[in-house]
């Protein structure tokens, strides 16, 4: 197989234990694929389970049936059934996460919130805040700001550190969740432009995005969520 | 992205408990614990008070010995050893060299009355250093690695504030460059805004040295910036474990979503 995602018939239900163990089942038979230098949008209305797909295949969530095929390192490695290090591992070097929400720990610069991923991958300091205030700089956040922690920082320019932080490293696979809801038409041009280079560069990507006209722009392929819809 | 960073990877465990199980009469604190760690990796303990966390660190950290099973742990010349069937001196050796022990009280880690250059150069001394001047450089630049001004190196550490008084105990642990650190409740005992920044140095360096660490904490905040890997326990047996982000964000068992939904949000 040439993908870099092979997804086979995934499957996740919630048991909420202190809700008396309700069952609520999220998707069922989930099946589909990204090859390299394509973007594959999941769509479907809020609540069909698509960010539970993309977390599913960041090992986030586990995956209670099926296979979540990724190519890692020159081999296949069924995600649902990894060990932790594994785990580990393809995030390390193989898949990026871009969430909705920052989530950065208290106190630390931007700058270095950005650059952590190259450098917790060898980089040196130096060359990796420079690559970060460079992304930084395109994604149009000040200079002024980077040295002060994100938390402070308004809804938009946190998911512009956010998408800096995923898009710095050179992973084979991301997976993006709504990278352009909260900002404005100039800033979501800017990251139009970054999966562009990305898809060149071979990235396989799998995207949620309720804006038609970005998923338009972006897409090469529109998985419908709908079809996995696992409700009784 | 406030996640630990990644191990380097590496196929040999460092530390290898076996079924391991503790009970004083017929009150259980511990029972069939069986995990592997690996170099680089940082494991939380998480659990409510008599959960039989503390036990179990004390069980890995050779301190208490168990009723039942074993620990396993790889010595430098690669070779995995029982650590009940060490000697004296290869103990010693772990416990000075190649262990750290961060207590949540510094005062039970550190020496209070002397000064804080002393508290971190004996660990050195304690391994054959003897030349003064290296050891002061190295306890310097170690002050400085933690954020203590180096100009309160002569002074003891009952002069420090609880956060400066943490911050020295781990330099004193790291200054000997261990490959496995044991943490209990490391931020337990200080204010909040003093717990994100030593939360953030202890990641920093952690990942610096390639260190391995055992951490308890009953704080999930504190695993998830920290662990790579967490282990819940309750009643004296670990209940669920598994990557630090899968356990805190889709947890299996009743207790554990207990725990996470009680979190108070800030």
């Amino acid at each position: 197989m040439t993908a870099m995602i092979d997804i086979t018939n995934a499957e996740k239900t919630f048991t909420m234990h202190l809700q008396g163990g309700v069952e609520l089942p999220v998707v069922r038979g989930v099946s589909f694929h990204v090859e390299p230098g394509e973007c594959v949008a999941l769509s479907g209305p809020s609540g069909a389970g698509k960010s539970s797909i993309l977390k599913m295949i960041f090992g986030n969530y586990r995956c209670d049936a099926g296979r979540i095929g990724i190519r890692h390192r020159g081999a296949v490695i069924d995600l649902a059934t990894a060990e932790p290090r594994q785990v580990l591992s393809v995030r390390r070097s193989t898949i990026g996460y871009v969430s909705q929400f920052l989530r950065a720990v208290p106190r630390v610069a931007t700058i270095d919130v950005v650059a952590e991923p190259l450098i917790a991958n060898g980089s040196a300091r130096a060359e990796a805040r420079a690559q970060a205030g460079a992304l930084l700089r395109r994604l149009n956040i000040p200079e002024r700001l980077w040295a002060l922690p994100p938390s402070t920082f308004s809804g938009g320019e946190q998911q512009r550190v956010n998408i800096a932080h995923g898009f710095i490293s050179d992973l084979p696979i991301l997976l993006l969740d709504e990278p352009t809801a909260s900002l404005d038409a100039a800033n979501r041009a800017v990251v139009v432009e970054l999966i562009e280079e990305k898809k060149r560069q071979g990235v396989a990507m799998a995207a949620i995005v309720h804006d038609d006209e970005i998923r338009h722009l972006i897409a090469d392929r529109i998985v419908d969520v709908t079809s996995f819809a696992a409700a009784a | 992205m406030a996640e630990p960073h990644n191990p380097v990877q590496d196929d040999e465990p460092l530390l290898v408990a076996d079924h391991l199980g503790k009970n004083y009469g017929r009150l259980i604190a511990c029972r069939d614990v069986s995990f592997a760690l690996y170099p680089g990796e940082v494991l939380a303990i998480v659990g409510e008070s008599g959960s039989g966390k503390s036990t179990l660190l004390q069980l890995l950290s050779a301190q208490l010995a168990p009723s039942a099973g074993r620990v396993s742990y790889r010595m430098r010349d690669g070779v995995l050893r029982d650590l009940a069937a060490l000697g004296e001196a290869e103990r010693r050796f772990l416990f000075r060299t190649d262990w750290g022990y961060v207590h949540q009280d510094p005062a039970q880690g550190l020496r209070m009355a002397v000064s804080a250059g002393a508290n971190v150069g004996e660990r050195l001394m304690a391994v054959g250093w003897n030349h003064y001047g290296r050891i002061r450089d190295t306890a310097s630049s170690w002050l400085e690695r933690v954020e203590i001004d180096t100009a309160r190196i002569d002074d003891a550490p009952r002069t420090y504030s609880g956060g400066m008084r943490q911050r020295l105990q781990i330099a004193r642990n790291l200054v000997t460059e261990p490959r496995l650190v044991f943490m209990d409740e490391p931020t337990g005992g200080l204010d909040v805004s003093v717990q994100a920044r030593l939360l953030d140095l202890m990641r920093n360096l952690v990942s610096e040295l390639g260190l391995a660490a055992i951490v308890v904490t009953h704080d999930l905040a504190v695993a998830r910036l920290l662990s790579h890997r967490v282990m819940v326990m309750k009643g004296g047996r670990v209940i669920e474990t598994g990557l630090t982000d899968q356990v805190l964000d889709d947890p299996r068992e009743p207790y554990t979503q207990l725990l996470v939904s009680s979190i108070l949000p800030a």
